[in-house]
């Protein structure tokens, strides 16, 4: 319980381990921490940034595709139109075909019709011809009676 | 144990005594250097204090010094991690209350801590073993819990005192010191008729301002050796006791764990605020 030389010893051990602890152990041991601390910091404000950049990604791609789907809507739209467009038009070629083609057919009838008529019209005048000429062979000159049977011929 | 012991019939006083004795080496009258018959000599030196205290500060110097050698920040090993815990609760606990810069007063805080709790840490080893050891190795006294001898613990807390002197004199300069202790708490009247009593009234601080300032190592001393002493006492008390010392003795532990590390964190923490104090004006 005396105070003695001990007191001393103790001091001068303090003030070793202490200066041995300021050398050696104190900065290495801290060092490291203070490393791992910025380490750490520079991890979490890296997976900000990601998460950030993630979401910009995120926001850009939907109005990239809000775009697309807003285009291909044109395009869809457009494409009905055209197609309307060109039923229509397919619709008026083929009225105007069909009315070319019938007009076309009307008009090689009555040709037929005419010509047919005009050889009818021909046969029977020969055959009426023929029938006077056996009827009157005898007692009508051809070349007195000729202007009668024209006009004849040309009434029938 | 010791009443019924195998060394010797020993009265419970004696045990006591014994324990209590630390194993001393002085010089005598006759200048020669005696072991163990130096009552009242301050020429000695008690040797076991001052093994086990140096022993337990060369254990936190290799222990921190090996992990400080290979820290990696990447990869710190579960040693490295539980000094890394200890060091920055030192170090927040310096931050914290020191506000000015410096590089001595952490790494102070942390050997202060540890060394301290490593020297209270020596009451948890049974009362008997390391003196039964050593009396049956030759060696007659064995105190082995240095912060119970009140020599360590005025060693650390003059040093403590020092540097509170040299922090006080390098932010404040020797006139500010000076100042600090007469100028306190009464400001002297400098001009006028007043200044008759200005002597006086300067003796008075100066008296006031010294005591506070002796009373800082003082009491960080005494306290840490009361609380170590009085702890180590009751385990010697409890050690007499026979059989029913392993319940009690449990209990008293388990409660000392609790004083070892407080009193550790009490010394490390009063010197971060004696040395704040010192360095910052009021």
């Amino acid at each position: 319980m005396d105070i003695n030389l001990t007191l001393i010893g103790q001091t001068i051990a303090m003030i070793v381990f202490v200066w041995f602890c300021m050398k050696f152990i104190w900065p290495p041991l801290l060092a490291a921490i203070e490393e791992r601390q910025e380490t750490i910091a520079h991890g979490l404000a890296a997976a900000e940034r990601g998460e950030q950049a993630l979401e910009e990604a995120n926001a850009q791609a939907e109005e990239i595709v809000s775009d697309a789907r807003k285009q291909a809507t044109g395009i869809l739209d457009e494409a009905h139109a055209r197609a309307n467009v060109i039923v229509a038009e397919g619709k008026a070629d083929g009225v105007k075909e069909r009315n070319r083609q019938l007009g076309a057919a009307m008009a090689e009838i009555e040709q037929e019709t005419n010509r047919a008529r005009e050889e009818l019209r021909r046969q029977v005048s020969a055959i009426a011809i023929a029938s006077a000429e056996k009827i009157l062979q005898r007692e009508i000159d051809d070349k007195q009676h000729e202007d009668i049977l024209g006009k004849l011929a040309q009434q029938l | 144990m010791a009443s019924e012991g195998g060394h010797g019939a020993k009265t419970s006083g004696e045990y006591i005594q014994h324990h209590l004795q630390n194993l001393q080496v002085c010089k005598d009258t006759s200048g020669e250097w005696v072991w163990n018959q130096c009552a009242g000599n301050p020429i000695a030196i008690n040797v076991d204090s001052m093994f086990w205290s140096i022993l337990l500060g060369l254990v936190f110097v290799v222990l921190f010094h090996g992990v400080a050698k290979k820290t990696s920040a990447d990869k710190p090993s579960r040693f490295q991690a539980f000094v890394e815990i200890i060091v920055d609760f030192v170090d927040s606990s310096v931050k914290d209350t020191f506000q000015g810069k410096s590089r001595l007063i952490a790494p102070l805080g942390l050997t202060i801590f540890v060394w301290v709790f490593l020297m209270n840490l020596m009451d948890l080893v049974p009362v008997d073993w390391i003196p039964l050891a050593a009396e049956a190795a030759g060696i007659p006294y064995m105190k082995v819990v240095p912060t119970t001898d009140v020599n360590v613990t005025f060693g650390m807390s003059i040093a403590v005192f020092f540097l509170i002197l040299i922090y006080t004199i390098k932010y404040k300069g020797v006139t500010g010191l000076i100042g600090e202790l007469t100028l306190h708490p009464i400001a002297p009247p400098l001009k006028g008729p007043g200044i008759i009593a200005a002597p006086f009234i300067i003796a008075f601080n100066f008296i006031l301002e010294s005591v506070a300032l002796l009373a800082k190592p003082v009491s960080l001393s005494l306290r840490l050796f009361g609380n170590m002493f009085a702890g180590e006492l009751i385990f010697i008390l409890i050690a007499l006791l026979g059989l029913w010392q392993l319940p009690l003795h449990f209990g008293w532990a388990v409660f000392h764990v609790l004083i070892v590390t407080l009193q550790a964190f009490i010394f490390m923490m009063l010197t971060i605020v004696y040395l704040s104090l010192a360095s910052e004006s009021h």
